[in-house]
């Protein structure tokens, strides 16, 4: 029988094989791992949807597979014709074989990646031919003429919908420029962006094209925070200031609801959530990914904190599960280790809400009729102005920052 | 000794040369194997094209018939049968040996013999000038093609002929049993109908073209009805014994009833088997199903790796039009291209007078598949070309889906019925609608505006038609 890769989550339709674990011969039993997959925001491992004898392994590192194709092939059974694109050496078949008792094998698949013979399809030989050619099933594409008739553009269009998972998302319907000759300048090399960067791209592309902008700045202090900080920061847990923010936009969520949003704009509605996820944006070698923080608003900062260290391990071992980066409402990107002070960040969509976090820096700042040396943390709440106003977007990092400059109101909002 | 070559390929008939041309124009190594001097196969040595042939000869003793109805009378035909076949035998050599020509412009090794696979990278030929000689092959294809089914427990009798004997046309029967009411028996019917002989046919299926819609064989039956001696339907063959003029067929009717005819000639036409068996295809991975067909996938790779199946020894239909199309795609899946076995319709034509062709869905396949279909049918008694042949007994129609109006099959009866439906092939593996061929102007007066007319009537329109108003 035919092992198929499994579904592994919504939107994941495909992924690229990074490491086979299992090899032919091996016996496997359910739910053990057979492949290392590289989606597009994460490295899955593959649990086995059934037990048995690997018999053909149908894929090899660097495949790009489909879920709901085959990847294994389980057996002992009946001596099925290997699909393995590897050519048998003429000399390693049985030419003086016996006369064989008639095995049932199947005629020979045709090769591999080959598209399924639809009987019953309106679109002309030629159409057919040319879709099969670039390696698109035509039973699957929707024809645009009359009678459902397909054309070479419905498969073109097709394909490249297929291509970009956000159809005409990326560059929001704007036709790309040509690029110049760079190496009329001097050298040049391209590299081919890795899935983390590609899906980057899309995503921040689409989110940029699609949501209206404005970013408020703040400067919130946080001399008596870090106090706290460093009060409850030992050798084992260095507390940052990253878990008392997450908590601060935690009851920001609540105190301003439409901050914890979503926009249907196909059906003109406002998803308002109730419950309350922040991702944290990570820093990897492959580059930016986002976990998200389940229901930070039922965790301490104690807990938060650990849970924070334990993410970023995660990510940076290229453990995180797509399961742990969906599903957020809020995010925070923390560039205060690196340094800087304000920045414009990108609304990680379909959230309606970013904050930005740069590096506190000590100012003298005119309080209570005198200068004093504070601890300043500069604040970039980006927000989507489609469901947020400007007066509001000004309330909501004033509540930030009056949080973090007095962090015992937190206790008293729990 | 053995040579070596990229592609060996099995059989020269239809689907073998144009496999081998094809190969060897895309610069492969060939090597084509056959136990005739030329290719041809069956279609071009003892089928298709002798068949139509004699079926040309029986066309023109019947229109010259036919004439007397307008007026233009002919004597009775004096028929010089040696002169016929000459002709024929003259036809078929003109074809095969331009076959011949090709083969050797393109440098292709033929090796006249039987050939029988070693392994899966050899075959031995044994050849037929006495000498046998091996091949290594990287890829091989076979097509091997079928031959006619016999019927067992007959007499061996030189008075019973298979279709290859009828075509030899030793002489020309004073009686002829048909013994098969399929596309070779009603065409070598009308062959020897027409030359003279008092023809018969016996058929087991209830009607005549089994395979083809009743509304479509009926035109035929009517016709032919007034020729033959006797149809006899449902009825099978009991027992056949050798006379010294002939052949005593006892036959059982559908009530079982016996009963005994004499025939100078029985013409068994009561279909073809595969020629799979002894090639040593036991000596390769290569699978043979119960019917003894080559089993293949949608690249007509067999179930080894380096053997290829072709035409009809891969399967049905037996026509030579769908082996030569098997032969080019086996060779494009040989040069690594992304092709696929997928036509939608493979057209099916009886050369008998009238001519009936169909493609695409039938009306038996929709019953079959509980399609829910719209067929629409135009007479061609409409038709004002039909009356100017004085041959109003055709009918042309048109198998539609009812919800995107797709045109999903065609059949016609009639004169030059054949030729008609190359335009029905192309608009359903067009995907075409309806309204398509109901726009599309064909020329006037031609039998082929039925094709648009019936596409009219799908619309409750048609010029040549009136439907009063309800």
């Amino acid at each position: 029988m035919e092992l198929k890769l499994p579904a592994l989550g919504e939107n994941i339709t495909q992924g690229t094989v990074t490491k086979v674990l299992v090899k032919s011969g091996d016996s496997i039993s359910k739910g053990q791992s057979i492949l290392e997959l590289e989606t597009d925001k994460a490295v899955l491992e593959v649990p086995s949807p059934e037990a048995g004898v690997v018999s053909a392994v149908l894929v090899k590192a660097g495949d790009v597979v489909k879920v709901g194709s085959p990847v294994f092939r389980l057996g002992g059974t009946a001596a099925a014709a290997p699909a393995t694109p590897k050519k048998e050496s003429p000399k390693a078949a049985p030419a003086a074989a016996p006369v064989q008792a008639a095995v049932p094998a199947p005629a020979a698949p045709a090769t591999p990646a080959h598209m399924p013979v639809r009987a019953n399809v309106s679109a002309a030989p030629s159409v057919r031919l040319f879709a099969r050619e670039i390696g698109i099933d035509i039973g699957q594409v929707p024809g645009s003429g009359t009678g459902g008739r397909i054309s070479v553009e419905d498969v073109k269009k097709y394909a490249k919908a297929l291509n970009t998972s956000r159809p005409a998302g990326g560059g929001g319907g704007i036709a790309p420029q040509p690029l110049p000759d760079f190496s009329k300048w001097g050298t040049v090399r391209r590299e081919a962006m890795n899935n983390v960067r590609r899906k980057t791209a899309e995503h921040l592309s689409y989110a940029w094209a699609t949501i209206p902008h404005v970013t408020q700045f703040e400067k919130a202090d946080i001399t008596e925070l870090d106090k706290v900080r460093r009060r409850f920061s030992d050798d084992k847990r260095k507390l940052s200031i990253t878990p008392f923010i997450i908590k601060v936009i935690a009851a920001g969520l609540k105190k301003f609801p439409q901050f914890n949003t979503s926009v249907d704009m196909a059906t003109n509605e406002i998803i308002y959530k109730d419950y309350v996820n922040v991702g944290v944006a990570v820093d990897t070698d492959r580059g930016l990914i986002v976990p998200v923080l389940k229901n930070v608003d039922k965790m301490s900062i104690m807990q938060i904190s650990d849970e924070l260290v334990a993410i970023a391990e995660r990510a940076r071992g290229r453990k995180t599960t797509i399961e742990e980066m969906s599903g957020g409402c809020f995010t925070i990107s923390n560039l205060g280790g690196i340094g800087g002070t304000f920045f414009t960040p990108i609304i990680n969509s379909p959230e309606t809400a970013i904050l930005g976090v740069s590096r506190g820096v000590v100012e003298h700042v005119h309080t209570e009729g005198h200068f004093a040396a504070r601890l300043m943390l500069p604040l970039s709440l980006s927000y989507d102005h489609r469901v947020i106003d400007g007066a509001d977007g000004a309330r909501f990092i004033r509540f930030v920052a009056e949080a973090l400059h007095q962090p015992f109101v937190l206790d008293l909002q729990k | 000794m053995s040579q070596s070559v990229q592609l060996v390929v099995i059989g020269a008939g239809p689907g073998g040369y144009a496999a081998a041309f094809g190969a060897s124009d895309m610069g492969m190594d060939v090597a084509l194997i056959d136990k005739e001097p030329n290719p041809g196969g069956v279609c071009t040595w003892r089928g298709c094209i002798p068949s139509k042939a004699f079926l040309h000869a029986a066309k023109v003793i019947s229109e010259a018939k036919h004439a007397s109805a307008f007026g233009i009378e002919y004597n009775t035909p004096k028929i010089d049968v040696n002169k016929l076949r000459d002709w024929k035998k003259s036809v078929v050599n003109k074809l095969t040996g331009g076959l011949g020509q090709l083969t050797k412009a393109r440098k292709i090794k033929y090796v006249q013999g039987e050939a029988t696979f070693v392994n899966s990278n050899t075959i031995s030929v044994k050849k037929a000038d006495g000498g046998s000689e091996q091949l290594t092959f990287q890829k091989a294809i076979i097509a091997t093609g079928s031959r006619p089914s016999v019927i067992p427990n007959l007499p061996r009798s030189k008075h019973i002929w298979d279709s290859t004997d009828a075509l030899e046309m030793e002489a020309v029967p004073q009686t002829l049993l048909v013994v098969g009411g399929g596309y070779i028996g009603m065409e070598l019917g009308t062959v020897y109908y027409e030359l003279g002989s008092k023809v018969s046919v016996v058929e087991m299926m209830p009607g005549l073209l089994p395979g083809a819609d009743k509304d479509l064989s009926d035109v035929l039956y009517k016709r032919v009805k007034g020729m033959f001696t006797k149809i006899m339907l449902e009825t099978k063959v009991v027992k056949m014994e050798e006379t010294p003029k002939g052949i005593t067929v006892t036959f059982a009717g559908k009530d079982g009833k016996e009963f005994k005819e004499e025939y100078s000639k029985v013409l068994v036409s009561v279909g073809r088997k595969p020629n799979s068996e002894n090639l040593g295809l036991e000596k390769t991975k290569v699978r043979v199903n119960a019917r003894g067909f080559i089993e293949v996938n949608d690249q007509r790779r067999s179930a080894d790796e380096n053997i290829y199946a072709i035409g009809d020894v891969a399967g049905d239909p037996m026509l030579a039009h769908k082996a030569s199309h098997e032969g080019h795609l086996a060779i494009e899946a040989i040069a690594g291209k992304k092709v696929a076995w997928e036509p939608q319709a493979i057209p099916a034509v009886v050369f008998t007078d009238p001519e009936i062709a169909w493609c695409g869905l039938t009306e038996l396949d929709a019953q079959k598949q509980g399609k829910e279909v719209h067929v629409v049918k135009f007479p061609w008694g409409a038709s004002g070309r039909a009356l100017t042949l004085d041959r109003q007994d055709g009918l042309t129609k048109l198998i539609i889906d009812p919800k995107t109006e797709r045109i999903l099959g065609v059949g016609i009866v009639g004169v030059g019925a054949g030729e008609m439906i190359s335009e029905g092939v192309l608009a359903v593996e067009m995907g075409s609608v309806a309204k398509d061929l109901k726009l599309t102007i064909h020329p006037h007066p031609t039998l082929s505006e039925t094709i648009m007319e019936t596409a009219e009537s799908f619309f409750g329109q048609s010029t040549h038609i009136y439907k009063p108003k309800k």
